[in-house]
């Protein structure tokens, strides 16, 4: 077996030198019953690298990738041109087959790639801090609650109606099992977010105020406000991106008040994957650092005066303050950031501000051509990349009938609330630089079929 | 601002001199210093080219972002060599032997990357119609039933994004389990004091009170300790098997019976299935609860930490509240059951705890591994494991001293304590001085149990030569530290750096980078 290199005469020699008969008399603690006597029945046997290749590659046939069809997906994860070179540098052993850094004297370079993360994000997000990253988005955005709750000592969470359904759906199903209360809400076909329903929402036992920017229906507005009426009540406001490339044309949420913001950051770097690995963003004010949850990584000197990097802060965490941890997360989604960070130094900010004007301005052309469309109303006016569509008929069926003719419409506010009627009829509509004019004339041909 | 260094300050590199080798660079040869992109980029520079924008009226309302983000950029050779110097200051599984006990870090087979990286896998939306992605489903599925079939469990909830989440996702089972019979009053999880911390952290993140269950001198829990702290307020344990200290608990299926009938629920942290993958199944020990870690057991690689990727396996009593969404096979057609689809059928799911789906590029290389070695090969897989650490324990006892050698041999990985060092020479000595020879140093101080204790896991990935030669130097070094030898005590010295002051970076953390304030005006 090609991953195995121990030779039998190898294992005959080390069983002597331990003293053992036969590789059994290593598990006489296994009682005998819990033993299996062989390979498994029903399993297959090994295989070649050649056979394996084969039926993977017939299950990824069976999928519709998106660079093969006309597509505008997002609704919190996006498509986006990697540059080669990103993949090269993530497909290097020295960074793609090494541990936590806790040899830090052999690990600078994932240390120093965490430090230079922590930095772009913090700049991105617009905050002094952010640490090295989580699991993903929903459950940084599920963290920062939690975190609101510590440092507010208050245990009610209020959740904007824009705020991704699934995010919403995590912090519902910990708050079951934390106490936390959570206010909730279904986003409407409104130009405007429910700014103005969460201020008047806020009072003396709000934790905090959960937003996303641009929100799921991909809207955007100025949360300065908002912002103002959180600090007036001693709550925090918490804003959620899962589009951080908008933050190349957008003002950041630190910019308008936030006080903790995270994110999803698969848009930079990291490709779709169906949904994971990607990577949570977490960033914060100087002043709650210590509340943060998550990997952080910071300065120092070496015995000899040289700067380097370690792990800090780990007081906070659980290998040291076990049941007293901030959070139980033992890892962060290195490889993910180094595939973002990585992304990020090769746009620089020349880049990325071209970048997202390009997705701006391709999104905003698709939505006027798409608008002209018989039963296509366009809902929101306000957008960076991505913009909802309601459809006269249930938008659903819609997008199923157009995968069937390859072409992949948008994510039906159908398929995110089954549960609300009302809703039914809303297509979110994700354009980004890879979509190309004849994409959307395609797509607009189709739904002029489909609505017809 | 048009450059980030605006200060044309450069990071500090070793003056010329003895202790750099004196170079003008501070360089040594093919060990390079690389400053920090903020260093060496601009916020013009783009490694970048772009096509011509379509024309289109902006719709930012008045949001533009006006200020600067401080982003620098670098041309593409640029960037590609930066990383590339960087990569080249980390140990990793792919230069040698790296024996972080409980980490399981085993070689990380490419064809697995080349898989994950199919257009149909890698560049698939997860919100893409089922009908369009059945493949994908295929996948997951096929990696549910390998799961299930080497656990001897029931089923499997595949979305836990790491180990701790799939710790999580346990123990809300749990939760919910004992909820739903009426037994809220059920509050407290044992666990043993040689568990990893994040046992204990999940446990209260969860809400429940953690109480610990000694451990017997042979280094196993106190089986009638435990029994006679179960009772009505229980919920149940949180079980490390084989456990931290490398050792198989016997007495598992005793536990399991006495917890069941005390009314609680067992919970197995699995970090450590690669020592028995495919010769024991923890279904058989009466385990309800087991979180899998893909990227240990299943050689996903572990990029520096993470990503990771914890499903868990669930016994017949607990797969009711598993939590959303899964894949389940009806007829010829793979169906996501999510919030919609749970209905009556999983209505006592605890719900979601994440976006999408899970880790589904860990899934596809998991699947490739476990496919590319067969139920023979995995069953070979926990052999040999076993052996190379019962090699090393045996090479090694004469010079470190090795607390349950005498109770028999370990699983798959090997614990020495710090006993028998001179005075002012520690375990972390140790560590530093097996860096300068070239490798990864096992895990340090953790079982807390174990005073000093490191703990050496070797996979069995590794040939009888490469373990020869850690051995070698392990001795050498050992013996060493028990001499007093100094030199010992300020190791590493070939490394690119020297021990890095780590009370300094918690002290006064620098978290992110702040251009300097110029020296002359500083003055």
């Amino acid at each position: 077996m090609r991953y195995l290199p121990l030779t039998q005469s190898d294992r005959q020699a080390m069983l002597a030198t331990i003293g053992a008969k036969s590789v059994d008399d290593l598990f006489v603690d296994v009682p005998a019953a819990a033993q299996l006597d062989g390979p498994i029945h029903g399993l297959p046997l090994h295989a070649s690298e050649l056979a394996v290749e084969r039926h993977m590659s017939a299950l990824a046939k069976k999928n519709l990738a998106a660079g093969d069809v006309p597509f505008f997906l997002g609704a919190g994860a996006y498509r986006h041109h990697v540059p080669a070179s990103v993949d090269h540098i993530i497909q290097r052993g020295e960074f793609l087959t090494a541990y936590t850094p806790y040899q830090p004297e052999i690990a600078q370079g994932t240390l120093q790639v965490m430090f230079e993360f922590q930095t772009q994000v913090a700049r991105l997000l617009g905050c002094d801090v952010a640490n090295a990253s989580m699991y993903d988005g929903s459950t940084a955005c599920w963290e920062a609650i939690v975190m609101a709750r510590r440092v507010t000592k208050r245990g009610k969470a209020i959740l904007s109606g824009g705020l991704h359904p699934h995010y919403v759906s995590v912090a519902n199903t910990m708050a079951k099992f934390t106490g936390d209360q959570l206010v909730t809400s279904l986003p409407t076909f409104s130009p405007e977010p429910d700014t103005l329903d969460l201020i008047n929402q806020i009072d003396d036992d709000t934790s905090c105020v959960v937003v996303q920017y641009p929100d799921i229906l991909g809207r955007i507005e100025d949360m300065s406000a908002l912002a103002e009426a959180c600090r007036a009540k001693k709550a925090l406001l918490i804003a959620v991106v899962t589009e951080p490339v908008a933050l190349g044309a957008i003002k950041s949420p630190g910019e308008m008040g936030a006080d903790i913001v995270v994110g999803e950051g698969q848009s930079i770097g990291v490709g779709l994957q169906f949904g994971g690995p990607y990577v949570g963003l977490f960033a914060c004010s100087d002043k709650l650092v210590r509340q943060m949850p998550g990997r952080l990584c910071g300065e120092t000197v070496d015995a000899e005066g040289k700067r380097g990097f370690v792990l800090t802060l780990s007081t906070r965490e659980q290998h040291i303050r076990r049941e007293k941890a901030t959070s139980n997360i033992c890892t962060s989604s290195v490889l993910c950031a180094l595939a973002m960070s990585a992304h990020m130094t090769l746009l620089g900010e020349a880049g990325l501000r071209r970048l997202a004007e390009i997705n701006h301005v391709a999104a905003s052309a698709a939505a006027d051509r798409l608008a002209e469309v018989d039963g296509v109303e366009l809902v929101t006016d306000r957008f960076f990349n991505e913009f909802t569509l309601k459809l006269s008929k249930e938008a659903r069926p819609v997008v199923r009938a157009l995968a069937d003719k390859g072409i992949l419409a948008g994510v039906s506010l159908g398929r995110l609330y089954p549960g609300a009627a009302e809703l039914q009829n809303g297509l979110i509509v994700a354009v980004t630089e890879t979509t190309t004019e004849e994409d959307v004339e395609t797509l607009a041909s189709a739904l002029e079929e489909a609505l017809a | 601002m048009s450059n980030i260094n605006q200060s044309g300050w450069r990071p500090t590199t070793p003056q010329a001199g003895e202790a750099s080798g004196g170079t003008f660079t501070g360089n040594r040869a093919l060990m390079l210093e690389e400053p920090l992109i903020f260093e060496i980029g601009s916020t013009e520079t783009t490694g970048v080219d772009f096509g011509e924008a379509p024309s289109g009226k902006s719709r930012l309302g008045g949001l533009e972002r006006s200020r600067t983000i401080g982003l620098p950029g670098l041309s593409e050779p640029e960037a590609v060599r930066h990383y590339t110097r960087l990569s080249r200051q980390n140990y990793a599984i792919d230069l040698g032997l790296f024996p972080l006990g409980s980490c399981t870090m085993k070689h990380n087979p490419r064809l697995n990357e080349r898989m994950a990286r199919l257009p149909g896998f890698a560049d698939l939306h997860p919100l893409t119609p089922v009908d369009a992605c059945q493949g994908a489903f295929e996948v997951i599925h096929q990696l549910a039933h390998w799961l299930v079939t080497l656990t001897g469990m029931h089923s499997v909830a595949m979305s836990p994004k790491a180990g701790a989440h799939g710790e999580l996702c346990g123990v809300l089972a749990i939760r919910a389990a004992l909820d739903a019979k009426g037994q809220q009053a059920r509050k407290v999880l044992l666990v043993p004091e040689s568990a990893h911390g994040t046992n204990p952290a999940t446990a209260a993140f969860a809400g429940f009170s953690v109480e610990d269950i000694p451990a017997t001198e042979a280094g196993r829990v106190n089986l009638e300790a435990l029994k006679a702290r179960l009772g009505p307020d229980v919920a149940g344990v949180m079980i490390t098997n084989p456990n931290t200290c490398g050792l198989f608990e016997p007495d598992m299926r005793e536990i399991s019976e006495a917890v069941h009938a005390a009314g609680g629920f067992v919970y197995c942290d699995g970090a450590n299935f690669n020592a028995i993958v495919g010769r024991v199944r923890p279904g058989d020990l009466g385990i309800d609860a087991m979180h899998i870690n893909l990227h240990k057991t299943f050689s996903t690689p572990h990029g520096g930490g993470g990503p990771g990727s914890g499903p868990v396996v669930f016994s017949e009593a607990l797969t009711p509240y598993a939590p959303l969404p899964f894949v389940e096979k009806q007829g010829e057609q793979f169906v996501l059951v999510e919030e919609e689809t749970a209905g009556e059928h999983h209505a006592s799911s605890f719900g979601r705890m994440v976006a999408f789906h899970g880790q589904m590029g860990m899934f596809t290389r998991a699947l490739t591994y476990i496919l590319s070695h067969g139920a023979d090969g995995l069953r070979q897989v926990a052999e040999d494991s076993v052996l190379n650490a019962n090699y090393i324990l045996r090479s090694m006892e004469d010079v470190l001293d090795a607390p349950f050698a005498k109770s028999g041999p370990c699983m798959h990985e090997a614990i020495f304590s710090d006993k028998g060092l001179p005075e002012g020479f520690s375990t972390i000595d140790v560590a530093k001085g097996l860096i300068d020879e070239g490798f990864h140093p096992m895990t340090v101080y953790f079982p807390l149990v174990v005073h000093g204790a490191m703990l050496v896991e070797p996979t069995e990935t590794e040939s009888k030569a490469t373990l020869d030669q850690f051995i070698g130097a392990f001795r050498s070094v050992a013996a060493r530290a028990r001499n007093g030898d100094p030199t010992v005590k300020t190791a590493p010295h070939h490394a690119p750096r020297r021990r890095l002051d780590e009370t300094l970076a918690a002290r006064k953390p620098v978290l992110v980078w702040k251009a300097p304030v110029r020296a002359e005006a500083a003055e």
